[in-house]
């Protein structure tokens, strides 16, 4: 059962750069990802919202996997920042996972 | 079993926190590119490399170690690797370029440096003193690690009394004009890309001809970070190529896969195919790519069915005389490594 973490939710909403609230959940950033990650960045950005730390920490390999390439941005309708809002979510993994 | 992503970041971490480079790489192979090309040391305008072109070499050869790795039970061993790395600089052990990739990436540094000749460009170079910009630490969100290289790198340009930077190629032009000034008060110098500046400058023509066309490939950076479209294109045209458009490109480009490609070598491959085969409907003379990232992961894509090249080795063909070569002894030994 997936478990609610406040301070996630926290220092999510916290952020300037995640501004994930604004995704329609219109499906194109999937359908044009090369990588053709299905989760990503839908599913992934509402378990981040949500404070689902631990679904959020199952899916580390796909956050990873994305290329930064900005081909889901440039075709997103709602303007949401989603190359900075997975950088955010790889930004938290490397300080309170990898401890870098 | 995927590579662990934490050890692996983690060593290129440790490797910029300590040795100043994601890969560690000797001053003397840095700067080896700009042999007797008299180019002045420092200056208020530098051309700076940022060791991306430079690095490639031993980015292949670690991709070469790491794919192997993957999906094998020596994968575990990465962490240990990492532990030791701290010590000992295992990662110059264990990654050796071949000696013909070195030379390759230096090839293109030092065409991109004589077209801004060239071009009437007047600009310095930092030798020795010139650092990784960190591009790799941003994308990874390694941010306390980026943040604290960014202040060094930015440290040591204005012991400089640099002004202004050509840069040349994407990663480091988007870091240092876009994520610097977002962490450093009062970050003042100026960043161009040398295809931006040659492009404005209409001193620069062609002294030999050439003609065909050649497919442009786009990088993702150039195009949708830093919105640099035009410029390629202006300056192939100039040079009196006809530019062929390949199905995904300008600001829709598809990318090569590149980026992921020190974490999931075998994705990162896969992608860079699909990139090859839209690229290989054009047909054309050969593919202009403007990124060491780029230009690598796609020939290794290609496996040789299609001529791939960065742009500045098509250009110089047509802005500058040929070089004068040494003559060199015919080597066998070209896939030998070297650290």
């Amino acid at each position: 059962m997936a478990k609610v973490n406040p301070a996630f939710i926290e220092k999510v909403t916290a952020s300037e750069e995640f501004n994930a609230t604004e995704c329609m959940n219109c499906g194109v950033c999937s359908a044009v990802c090369p990588v053709e990650i299905d989760l990503l960045p839908r599913k992934l950005f509402r378990y981040a919202l949500l404070g689902l730390e631990d679904k959020v920490l199952e899916h580390t390999p796909a956050i990873y996997q994305c290329l930064l390439c900005k081909l889901c941005e440039a075709n997103c309708t709602a303007d949401v920042h989603i190359a900075e809002n997975v950088r955010f979510l790889r930004t938290y993994i490397s300080k309170e996972v990898y401890k870098l | 079993m995927p590579l662990p992503t934490g050890a692996v970041i983690g060593i290129m971490m440790d490797n910029l926190k300590k040795r100043k480079s994601v890969f560690p790489i000797s001053h003397r192979k840095a700067v080896k590119w700009s042999q007797k090309l008299e180019i002045p040391e420092g200056g208020e305008t530098v051309l700076y490399t940022g060791s991306m072109y430079q690095l490639l070499p031993y980015m292949l050869a670690a991709v070469n170690r790491m794919g192997k790795m993957e999906d094998s039970f020596l994968g575990r061993f990465v962490g240990m690797g990492r532990f030791f790395n701290k010590m000992f600089n295992v990662s110059a052990i264990m990654f050796r370029p071949k000696r013909a990739d070195h030379r390759r990436f230096r090839r293109i540094i030092r065409d991109i440096a004589r077209l801004l000749q060239q071009a009437g460009v007047e600009f310095g170079y930092l030798y020795k003193k010139e650092l990784y910009a960190g591009a790799l630490a941003f994308d990874m969100g390694a941010d306390e690690t980026f943040v604290a290289h960014a202040r060094r790198v930015h440290a040591m340009l204005k012991e400089q009394g640099v002004r202004s930077l050509i840069t040349i190629d994407p990663h480091t032009t988007n870091v240092l004009r876009s994520v610097y000034p977002t962490i450093i008060d009062g970050f003042d110098i100026e960043v161009k890309s040398y295809l931006e500046v040659l492009a404005a400058n209409d001193t620069l023509r062609p002294v030999n001809k050439v003609a065909g066309e050649i497919t442009i490939h786009d990088s993702c950076v150039y195009a949708r970070y830093e919105d640099i479209v035009e410029e390629p294109r202006k300056l192939l045209e100039r040079a009196g190529y006809t530019v062929l458009e390949p199905k995904d490109n300008r600001n829709l480009t598809h990318c090569c896969g590149g980026p992921i490609e020190s974490l999931f070598p075998g994705m990162a491959h896969q992608i860079g195919k699909k990139r090859v085969r839209q690229l290989k409907d054009k047909n054309g003379l050969g593919v202009a790519t403007m990124c060491p990232i780029c230009m690598a992961t796609l020939q290794q894509a290609a496996n040789g069915d299609l001529e791939i090249d960065d742009i500045a080795s098509f250009l110089v063909k047509a802005f500058c005389e040929p070089e004068e070569k040494p003559i060199k002894k015919k080597s066998a030994d070209e896939n030998r490594s070297e650290p």
